[in-house]
């Protein structure tokens, strides 16, 4: 007899397209969080995927700290028109200008908690009831307990204690006026499994993922790159290294790890060896052990 | 809360973070083999036990030994341990994600953890044991192919055994394993162990699960769990990782009762795809292929499949759990909600459910109070017609004479919903068996059933 046996990435894959799918139909203003990063590359390539042959009936929005890699911003324009969607740029300048956030200060500064604000507000603006997103549960611990449909009240707040069951495939997206839900298709899917896919599927990635040559240097035991954005003190002192980013954020948050994978095959090797969590070269959540649960609950991604 | 030690954590990955002596080779260093890894499959497992009885200890091993705690991870646990004057590393901080559950040192909600070898990938829904948290174990065990329930060997079968068996019987789990812990605190003797397993297989006869499994183990020390213990030459079964590995998970979907809950009704409007009406949903159960005679209910029209589609060109066929799009020869009015089924194989259509329902909300349930209900991919409201008796979880005896169904219990509630359902009983498919309720107010899911 035949066996019916999907692959582990086939079934996420069916899992996230159906979660998409579900969006589109319970919501009736969603949108797609991109950062630019690899996680929101997947999120958006399965919307693609989940609508096909039909474009992706959602909006890209991009909450831009200013401070972004150059390589991020090209890549993400990019990719905006090659798969025709439409994109909205919140910018945290803007936010700053209208004195709705403030810069922080000090040689750490970064405008990563920010975006928040700014997100809140993007969302506010254009009333999207629904923003995908490409967290994943492994990635942190706050993170572990996350939904698929995460509700979030009328202030953007998440509320830990007091989230909805999720059962089966049974999605409850109901909410009151004013309130929102964030959604994460890839809720199941490892570092690994994202890799993998991204190899699978041959999707294009932003040049930062690969090992190249970069002026940077180390603080914190993070090996940062220099820009523009961070004061660096006299004793850090710049570097040409050979280095790849696991992760995409802001460049005053985001560090590299030095590394020679400079294509998908070699970047999965290193994974599967790798001792330290991808978010490990995350300043933003070094900063306490409930740093991700904190700004989670005020809104965060 | 069990704690364990560290040694030579950050110099020998491949020594035991338990057994200084007992050396295990880390079977993330296959991972490496990137084409293995895209024949995978996934096996989703819920883990139960009582307090104190290792459970955080099992999870940790094999995590640990499936290379899964990375060295950030192991340092931030580390440092809060000491915080809280932990003598030792406790493991159960990892899946303790939320300030108050570390603070408390309980866990309150599901917490999901990964981990791969070379052969499956494992999601685990590490669900609290104590009797309030009910509810989480359910939500955990809604999706899982596996229970692994932890009994203490010193203690043997207690209330909570049969409180997590009945659960894991009620959600349909198709496999659980036993795992008899802490033999080595009953020098590893095998009438302790035959002793528990026959009282689990007698009570567990009255029960409907299909596939039990038993391992006596030491997650501590390390036998049975990854590697085959030394000390237990009796046991002649496998270790519990070569169970999770190897066991047949194939036929766990329905593959023969086809139907296909439509989720969304696919209209590119583009020159290209001009005449294109695809109705994209997840197979929920049985094999569709183009060509198949199927019927639309609940409108009962006839139609042929024309092409099953998807982004990577058109398929064969199409299974539980596929998300695919698929084109009829018909133009027929289908919408959300509908389902496509064969003509000799319908589901039940029927508009008064019975049901299981677990209750997970703390304002009580309202008799005759009307909610709002989610099956497969319809939404539709319902009413509590009639409470017929609410199940005591730890003695499985039915007390028809309480009716006050709070947070946590399980009920024997029929249903009448506003319109009819298409349905299938809950044991023969998980998918278009199960319903929740949701309070018309709040918006908070209140209530999971099992249709009978």
């Amino acid at each position: 007899m035949k066996s019916y046996n999907l692959t582990h990435l086939k079934e996420l894959e069916a899992e996230a397209i159906y979660v998409i799918r579900e969006v589109a139909s319970q919501f009736e203003n969603p949108a797609i969080l991109f950062s630019g990063g690899k996680d929101s590359i997947t999120v958006a390539h399965l919307a693609r995927k989940a609508f096909f042959p039909s474009n992706v009936p959602f909006p890209l929005v991009h909450i831009d700290t200013g401070h972004n890699f150059p390589e991020t911003i090209a890549f993400r324009d990019k990719f905006v028109s090659e798969i025709g969607a439409e994109l909205i740029v919140g910018s945290v300048q803007e936010s700053i200008n209208e004195g709705k956030a403030v810069e922080e200060k000090g040689y750490n500064a970064s405008r990563n908690g920010l975006q928040t604000v700014t997100l809140l507000d993007t969302i506010e603006k254009y009333k999207f009831d629904a923003c995908l997103g490409g967290a994943r549960r492994d990635e942190e611990k706050a993170r572990a307990k996350e939904r698929f449909f995460s509700h979030r009240d009328e202030f953007g707040q998440w509320d830990p204690k007091n989230q909805r069951p999720e059962l089966w495939n049974l999605f409850n997206g109901k909410k009151n006026f004013g309130e929102n839900f964030r959604v994460f298709p890839i809720s199941n899917w490892t570092e690994m499994d994202v890799w993998q896919y991204i190899l699978m599927e041959g999707l294009e990635l932003p040049s930062l993922y690969f090992a190249h040559e970069r002026e940077v240097f180390e603080r914190e035991g993070t090996i940062m790159a220099k820009c523009d954005y961070i004061s660096q003190k006299d004793s850090e002192h710049t570097v040409k290294k050979t280095v790849r980013f696991r992760t995409i954020g802001d460049m005053t948050c985001t560090g590299a790890v030095a590394s020679n994978a400079s294509d998908l095959e070699a970047i999965i090797e290193e994974v599967a060896a790798s001792r330290l969590t991808e978010r490990g070269t995350r300043a933003d959540d070094k900063r306490s052990e409930a740093a991700m649960e904190d700004r989670k609950k005020q809104g965060y991604f | 809360m069990i704690s364990v030690q560290k040694l030579l954590w950050k110099t020998e990955r491949n020594k035991d973070i338990f057994n200084e002596e007992i050396s295990t080779k880390p079977m993330g260093d296959n991972h490496t083999d990137t084409k293995g890894y895209l024949d995978m499959e996934l096996l989703r497992f819920t883990t139960a036990g009582s307090v104190d009885d290792g459970k955080s200890t099992l999870i940790g091993r094999l995590l640990y030994d499936s290379k899964s705690i990375f060295e950030d991870q192991y340092e931030a646990i580390e440092e809060s341990s000491k915080r809280k004057g932990d003598a030792n590393v406790n493991l159960a901080l990892l899946t303790d994600g939320l300030r108050d559950e570390r603070e408390q040192g309980i866990t309150i909600d599901v917490a999901y953890r990964y981990f791969a070898t070379p052969k499956r990938k494992f999601i685990i829904a590490d669900t609290p044991g104590h009797i309030q948290y009910t509810r989480n174990m359910v939500t955990g065990a809604s999706t899982a192919n596996l229970a692994v329930i932890l009994i203490d060997a010193r203690k043997g079968v207690v209330e909570q055994t049969y409180r997590h068996t009945f659960i894991a019987s009620l959600l349909g789990i198709p496999h659980v394993v036993f795992c008899i812990n802490k033999m080595d605190l009953v020098d590893y003797d095998e009438k302790s162990y035959q002793k528990i397993k026959s009282e689990v297989e007698s009570f567990s006869s009255k029960l409907d699960v299909k596939d039990i499994r038993f391992i006596p183990l030491s997650a501590l020390k390390g036998d049975n769990v990854v590697n085959s213990s030394e000390n237990m030459p009796w046991y002649k079964g496998g270790t519990l990782l070569y169970i999770l590995e190897n066991i047949h998970i194939g036929s766990d979907h329905n593959h023969i009762d086809c139907r296909f809950p439509v989720q969304q009704v696919i209209r590119p409007h583009s020159d290209k795809y001009h005449d294109f009406r695809g109705y994209a949903g997840r197979i929920a159960g049985g094999v569709f292929k183009p060509g198949d005679e199927v019927v639309v209910l609940p409108s009962g029209f006839s139609s042929k499949i024309k092409s099953i589609d998807s982004f990577d060109g058109k398929l064969d066929e199409a299974f539980a759990p596929m998300s695919v799009t698929m084109q009829l020869e018909d133009d027929i009015d289908i919408s959300r909600g509908d389902m496509i089924v064969r003509n000799q194989n319908r589901p039940e259509v029927g508009q008064d459910v019975d049901i299981m329902l677990c209750w997970l909300n703390k304002k009580a349930i309202i008799p005759n109070g009307k909610y709002a209900l989610k099956h497969t991919t319809n939404d539709a409201r319902c009413m509590i017609k009639n409470i017929h008796y609410k199940v005591d979880i730890n003695t499985l005896h039915r007390l028809e004479d309480d009716k006050n169904i709070g947070m946590n219990d399980i009920a024997r509630v029929t249903l009448r919903v506003t319109k009819p359902l298409l349905y299938d009983k809950y044991s023969r498919n998980r998918n278009t068996g199960s319903v929740i309720l949701i309070d018309e107010a709040t918006h908070e899911t209140v209530g999971a059933g099992m249709i009978i």
